[in-house]
């Protein structure tokens, strides 16, 4: 076990993967020479040579597009994108191509690939550089959508995204870079794609959140605690294909939800948790479900409104308090 | 007073139609009530004595009061008239009156009054729902979370006598919990001749308390085998009258001889039936979309009645055996099928079966054929009835025997003289031996 | 660096057409010209026979009427309702998938538009699997799954059809980009519709295979429409070999109704593939004889400016010179002809009486490594 940054963790999980497998090599703006836009490819060009470790002109459809065509004939490349927000360039390529490859091809064509960099809010970006994008990939059919938030889930996620034989969109989080915690030594550790991960153990109200909300979840979580409501903290880890199972034995324990994201709330990823919940476990709820995301409004510049854009602690402890009927 | 129009709050007595000391029946007319939108009348619910009138002609009460009181004719109900004058302080009538359960939500079925829905929509808007009074839960729509509805259901607790404390009155889990913690109200006592006031209409307006219990096995076997009889076979229905005189008699001869043997009426049913099938083999037969399936014995199901259900151990070749064979295999399985130890085999595969509520006073009844089987003897109970023999009218142990035909393989004619033959014999069961 | 290697009559062609899109074709064709212009065609078509010997000349003209012999076949079965969705036929192209692919190896892989049943049958798949796929059976190339713009054969190196305009050249980029990673010799040949040259995909591909030197072949098949709309009314600079230059990129101008010229050029394309790993961009000229696809009422170009280019059919310009060159006679055509009618009336047979797709099949191929929704063993962290 080391304590390391989820930065750090990425970095391994690629540089692990480079050297485990030959057909494996990362492209992307600026991940080469530069060591990456936010470090994440660091040293690699070093170790891995041009060949392996590829800086792409800024031109996201097209190497995206060669991204899915080398994956085509047997490659397994990943793509960074500087931040996910450039990716939406690349969206005819993501979907047309990639996510249907193997469907329309009767099983032929496996698109081994990742597509990964940070999303959703940074700090003071702006409206087109902080983007919460997973509703979007998440609703296609052939990707799988991954969100890491711990450095440990980071390093198994991502190894496992990049043995897996699909597409798979790695969102990563521009603030949560720096975060620390422990991580397994060995290289040979992996997380599997599609499970969920209990953050916390609790028994009155589940929270459900990813990304970003997972930390925040948390404290919130140890806020209540003190008021006396016990808290269970999932983090579903991957979006596409969600594990629903996970959160419904939870919920069918506490009775009582708060889903929690940082994206918009039209239909996102909560909207569709929600709805699975209900289809599934409606005789268990003592209490409407309820919702925290980020302001329907696109990113504003000026720090105070970014606050009030993202949700925060005190607005998952006043949801939870809420469920629970306490105010 | 009884709930005799939807909108009713109070009834005025039109006119009694019945005196003090008057015998009445049930369902026979006892008063006659003006409500809000027409005269009724009022039936009684109770077989007994009109004992005392407690609201006369032309006085009013408001639902659920006490206005007679009906008892047998030398019931004791001092008590009685002592309580309803104390549940009943404003008529001011000094006549004792009738313990009734409490007045039922006569609101029950009304929207909450636009005040409170105001309320309650103000609290929603602001997000601060223990601003609001919570409502409670008899009056307005019930609001349950779904899974204090799911405990509630379960419980067999009727959520309208439950306060909800969540928004807007919301019934949440922890008010079930709350009600199902404290001890239940011991139900109250009420004289027999009175009971049926429990099912006034004024309670029956309101929808039933009920329990679900998952459909036991043999249940849900019972569900699925019926549907595919009476709906997709076809049906038709014969009765006769049968004269038992000859057949108790040789009942009682034969135990006489043997008193272990304890053979009974329908032992010797089953032995005539087999022996009429043997006869009338085209009964013997089941459809079998494109062959018609003839046996070669009588094997006879015998619907037995069990605890959760119902099942047919069979009599296999009862036409080989005797009736002592008979009766005591009959004895064994009946046994074994009450406490569920029969194997498959020894339930399934009857060529016809016999089905007899006698025991139950029934006189007469269908029953439903057990597919592929072609037919099924519905066997009613041995009375007494005077029937007309050379002119006169002399009593005979008659029963009367219904056989349900499934017309694909049985024709009208085909079962009638069954019948027939099944009759002649049972009437002399001679035949048996000749 | 735009080599033009050849000048065939209609070069000029896209000038000649305003920028309303209607033809400026004379009402009445001059045939005495046209006639003119074919001789010269096929005059030059018979000098590019040296070193071709009869078996591979006779394998030429096979796959092409093999190819319009399956597109009549495919106009028949659609219009009877066999065939559902967008049909795009190559009935007029033909000369441009066979002569590219006739100049590969089998290793080398060919990716295409959505109009890419004739290059599925030029890079050897069968007819029955191709015209099963049309009919959506289970039998299908894709197993029914992909329909007439998704023509796949991973074995034979048929990256498929793509639906999307342009879609397929950042993909063919990639397969080249893949050949170039794990140094092998192959070559990967892309074809797309001259309105694909409009797309960012083009230049975005262009520029990385330049850079990157990536072995590829961009094939630029100019039928001069884009469904409706003529080149001269979308493309500001129409002659698309030039565009070449804005990459450095080889290019070559090609007479796309010629099957040799066409082969010629992906020939010395394939060289500079093989020997210095670097990209091609042909512009071919070519013309489709039906319209954009089975629904178009081809409302936008006159009969007359049809009938000038049947006159150029690829095919019978091939057949004459084979003729007058005496590699074969007419019965020998004729043979062949029978002999294809016989395969693609097998492929139609085989196509009606394969069955559908099973209904379980919805549900597969959307992963390659499908997750359960339940995996409760795995649930706890692998550490």
């Amino acid at each position: 076990m080391s304590t390391i940054t989820i930065r750090e963790a990425l970095n391994q999980a690629i540089r692990e993967e480079l050297a485990r497998d030959e057909k494996v090599f990362i492209m992307g703006e600026e991940v080469a020479a530069y060591d990456g836009a936010y470090k994440v490819t660091k040293g690699l060009l070093n170790e891995f040579g041009p060949k392996r470790v590829i800086d792409t002109p800024i031109t996201e459809l097209g190497f995206a597009g060669l991204g899915v065509g080398a994956a085509m004939v047997g490659l397994r490349p990943i793509v960074e994108f500087m931040t996910f927000n450039f990716s939406i360039l690349a969206t005819d390529q993501i979907i047309n191509s990639a996510a249907k490859m193997l469907y329309m091809s009767g099983g032929q064509f496996k698109i081994p690939i990742v597509f990964r960099g940070p999303g959703g809010s940074a700090f003071q970006v702006s409206s087109q550089h902080s983007q919460a994008l997973e509703s979007w990939y998440t609703h296609f059919p052939g990707i799988k959508v991954v969100m890491p938030s711990t450095p440990a889930d980071a390093k198994g996620l991502l190894k496992s995204a990049i043995r897996d034989d699909d597409p798979v969109i790695f969102i990563e989080q521009e603030r949560m870079y720096g975060n620390k915690g422990e991580v397994p030594d060995d290289p040979d550790f992996t997380i599997p794609l599609g499970v969920a991960d209990v953050k916390r153990e609790g028994k009155d109200v589940t929270i459900v959140a990813r990304s970003l909300m997972v930390p925040v979840a948390l404290k919130a979580a140890e806020q209540l605690e003190q008021q006396g409501v016990s808290c269970e903290v999932i983090d579903p880890r991957t979006i596409r294909p969600l594990d629903i199972d996970t959160i419904v034995e939870s919920v069918k324990k506490t009775n009582r939800v708060v889903v929690a994201e940082e994206s918009h709330p039209l239909c996102g990823v909560n909207a569709e948790i929600s709805m699975q919940i209900m289809e599934r476990a409606f005789d268990y709820l003592d209490a409407p479900i309820k919702r925290v995301s980020g302001a329907d409004v696109p990113m504003p510049y000026a720090k105070n409104l970014e606050t009030l854009a993202i949700p925060d602690v005190a607005r998952i402890v006043a949801a939870v308090r809420e469920v629970a009927y306490l105010d | 007073m009884p709930k005799l129009s939807p909108t009713m709050e109070e009834g005025q007595i039109s006119r009694w139609l019945k005196k003090e000391g008057d015998k009445v029946a049930m369902g026979e007319p006892l008063a006659e009530i003006d409500t809000d939108k027409a005269t009724m009348e009022m039936q009684a619910l109770a077989n007994g004595v009109l004992r005392k009138i407690i609201v006369g002609e032309g006085q009013s009460a408001p639902l659920g009061e006490p206005i007679a009181i009906v008892g047998e004719a030398d019931e004791d109900i001092s008590s009685l008239l002592a309580e309803a004058s104390a549940a009943a302080p404003a008529p001011a009538q000094q006549a004792p009156a009738q313990p009734e359960p409490p007045p039922p939500p006569a609101a029950a079925e009304q929207p909450a009054p636009l005040q409170a829905q105001a309320a309650a929509a103000g609290s929603a808007a602001n997000g601060r729902q223990s601003a609001a009074a919570p409502a409670p839960a008899q009056s307005g729509r019930l609001i349950v979370s779904p899974l204090a509805a799911r405990m509630a259901a379960e419980s067999g607790l009727d959520l309208r006598s439950v306060q909800g404390s969540g928004p807007n009155g919301r019934i949440i889990k922890k008010d079930i919990e709350a009600a199902l913690s404290q001890p239940k109200a011991a139900p109250q006592r009420y004289p027999r001749a009175v009971e049926p006031a429990q099912f006034q209409p004024a309670q029956i307006a309101a929808a039933s308390a009920y329990r679900d219990e998952p459909a036991t096995q043999i249940r849900q076997t019972i569900a699925k085998r019926l549907v595919t009889s009476l709906g997709p076979v076809p049906h038709f229905f014969l009765t006769t009258d049968i004269e038992m005189d000859r057949a108790a008699e040789m009942r009682k001869g034969i135990n006489a001889l043997d008193p272990d043997l304890k053979i009974s009426i329908n032992d010797i049913i089953i032995k005539v039936t087999a022996a009429a099938l043997m006869q009338h083999p085209e009964v013997n037969a089941s459809f079998q979309e494109k062959f018609v399936r003839y046996y070669e014995q009588a094997d006879i199901g015998v619907a037995v009645a069990i605890e959760d259900g119902l099942i047919t151990p069979v009599v296999r070749a009862a036409n080989q055996k005797s009736l002592s064979q008979i009766a005591a295999e009959v004895r064994e399985l009946a046994e074994r099928a009450r406490s569920k130890r029969l194997k498959p085999e020894e339930y399934t595969g009857a060529t016809f079966s016999i089905s007899n509520l006698g025991m139950f006073g029934i006189d007469e009844f269908t029953a439903v054929i057990n597919p592929p089987e072609g037919a099924i003897l519905a066997v009613g109970a041995m009375t007494p009835k005077p029937v007309v023999r050379d002119n006169e009218i002399v009593i005979r142990q008659i029963m009367r025997v219904t056989m349900s035909c499934d017309h694909r393989v049985i024709d009208g004619a085909t079962g009638a003289k069954f019948l027939q033959t099944f009759k002649k014999i049972l009437e002399n069961p001679l035949y048996l031996v000749v | 660096m735009s080599k033009q290697t050849a000048a065939p009559p209609s070069r000029a062609g896209a000038d000649e057409q305003s920028s309303t899109g209607v033809i400026d074709a004379p009402a009445e064709v001059d045939r005495k010209q046209l006639a003119r212009e074919r001789e010269e065609v096929k005059e030059r078509q018979k000098d590019r026979f040296a070193g071709l010997n009869k078996e591979q000349l006779i394998g030429l003209y096979r796959q092409m009427l093999l190819i319009r012999r399956f597109e009549e076949k495919s106009a028949e079965a659609y219009v009877a309702g066999k065939i559902g969705g967008f049909c795009h036929l190559y009935i007029g192209q033909e000369a441009v998938a066979v002569g590219a692919i006739s100049a590969i190896r089998q290793d080398d892989y060919v990716i295409a538009s959505y109009r890419e049943h004739g290059h599925a049958l030029a890079k050897g798949m069968s007819a029955r699997a191709i015209m099963a796929e049309l009919f959506g059976k289970a039998t299908g190339c894709s197993k029914g799954k992909g329909g007439s713009m998704h023509m796949f054969d991973k074995g034979l190196g048929f990256l498929g059809g793509h639906g999307i305009v342009g879609g397929q050249i950042p993909l063919a980029t990639g397969a080249a980009f893949a050949s170039m990673y794990q140094g092998t010799d192959q070559v990967t040949l892309c074809f797309f519709g001259e309105a694909a040259v409009n797309q960012g995909a083009f230049h975005e591909s262009l520029n990385m295979a330049q850079l990157w030197k990536l072995p590829c072949i961009y094939i630029c098949e100019n039928n001069q429409y884009g469904m409706g709309t003529s080149l001269a009314r979308a493309m500001s600079l129409r002659d698309i070999a030039q565009k070449g230059c804005a990459y450095e990129m080889a290019s070559e101008f090609v007479d796309g109704m010629d099957v040799l010229a066409v082969r010629e050029a992906v020939m010395r394309a394939v060289e500079r593939g093989r020997k210095q790993s670097l990209p091609t961009l042909l512009e071919v000229r070519t013309y489709r004889f039906m319209g954009h696809s089975m629904s178009d009422p081809g409302n936008y170009r006159t009969r007359a400016e049809i009938e000038k280019y049947q006159e150029r059919d690829p095919i019978k310009l091939f057949s004459a010179s084979l003729i007058e060159e005496k590699v074969i006679d007419e019965k020998g055509l004729e043979a062949i002809d029978k002999q294809i009618r016989e395969e693609v009336e097998d492929s139609f047979r085989f196509a009606d009486e394969s069955p559908l797709p099973d209904p379980e099949e919805l549900y597969t191929d959307v992963y390659a490594n499908p997750i359960e929704p339940s995996r409760k063993e795995s649930r706890n962290r692998n550490q």
